[in-house]
C-alpha cells in the first residue's frame, strides 16, 4: 500500500527507524518534579482546568527542531502554558511580569 | 452512544491526515483489520484537544492487523499481528475476508 508519509505529523513517528536508544536512568530535578505536579493539580479538580488532551496537543504542535531539541519537561511546561493562556486563567502580561519579578530575586540572590 | 462494530467485523481505518489532534496513528490509516474487542466508550480527545470537555462519549475498538498489511516490507512470520485501539468515527466497514 502507498502512503503519502509527506502528511505524517512529526510526533507521529511509529514505525520510523530510530536508531539506537540510549536507555539511562536520571533523577528528576526538583523543577521537573514541580511540573509533573502542577499537571496533575491541573487536570484533577472538577471542573478541569485543563485537561491532558491539550497537554499533549501544545507538545505536538511543537515544531520539529523544538520537539527533539527541548527535554520532556520542557514541553510539558511549554504546553501548559499555553493551556493555561488559551483556557483564561493566565494572561500573557501577568506571566512575563512573574518571569521579570523571579529573574530579578535571582539574580539579586546571585550578587 | 451504541457502538456499531462488533468483535470479528471486518473494518477499514480512514485515510485522512486532517490537521487536529489526530490519536489513530499514521502507519495504520488505510489499513483493514478486524474488530478485536469493543473497549468502552469515552470523550472524544480530538475535541478533549481543544477545550471542549463535555462532548459526548465515543466508543472505542482494539482493531487487529495483520503485520504485513501495515507494513509492506515486514518479513516476520505472515501470521503475526499488531493491534491498536481506535476511535469509532476512524473505522469504516471493509468488504474483506474475516481474519
Amino acid at each position: 500500500m502507498e502512503r503519502d508519509f509527506t502528511r505524517r505529523s512529526h510526533h507521529d513517528m511509529g514505525g520510523l527507524d530510530a536508531g539506537h536508544i540510549k536507555q539511562v536512568e536520571h533523577d528528576y530535578e526538583l523543577w521537573e518534579k514541580r511540573v509533573d505536579a502542577m499537571m496533575v493539580l491541573l487536570t484533577s479538580k472538577s471542573p478541569k482546568l485543563m485537561s491532558v488532551d491539550q497537554l499533549r496537543k501544545g507538545i505536538e504542535s511543537l515544531p520539529p527542531d523544538a520537539y527533539e531539541k527541548m527535554s520532556y519537561y520542557e514541553r510539558w511546561i511549554f504546553s501548559i502554558t499555553q493551556a493555561l493562556q488559551y483556557n483564561g486563567l493566565l494572561t500573557t502580561e501577568e506571566l512575563s511580569r512573574k518571569l521579570e519579578e523571579v529573574q530579578s530575586r535571582y539574580e539579586t540572590e546571585a550578587e | 452512544m451504541t457502538a456499531v462494530f462488533n468483535p470479528g467485523d471486518a473494518v477499514q481505518v480512514r485515510s485522512g491526515s486532517p490537521p487536529g489532534h489526530i490519536r489513530t496513528p499514521f502507519y495504520v490509516r488505510g489499513c483493514k483489520g478486524v474488530i478485536e474487542r469493543n473497549a468502552g466508550e469515552y470523550r472524544n480527545p480530538e475535541e478533549l484537544a481543544f477545550g471542549r470537555f463535555d462532548t459526548p462519549v465515543v466508543p472505542l475498538y482494539r482493531v487487529r492487523f495483520q503485520q504485513n498489511e501495515v507494513w509492506a516490507d515486514y518479513n516476520g512470520n505472515p501470521k503475526d499481528t499488531l493491534e491498536v485501539e481506535i476511535f469509532e468515527f476512524w473505522l469504516e466497514p471493509s468488504t474483506a475476508d474475516k481474519t
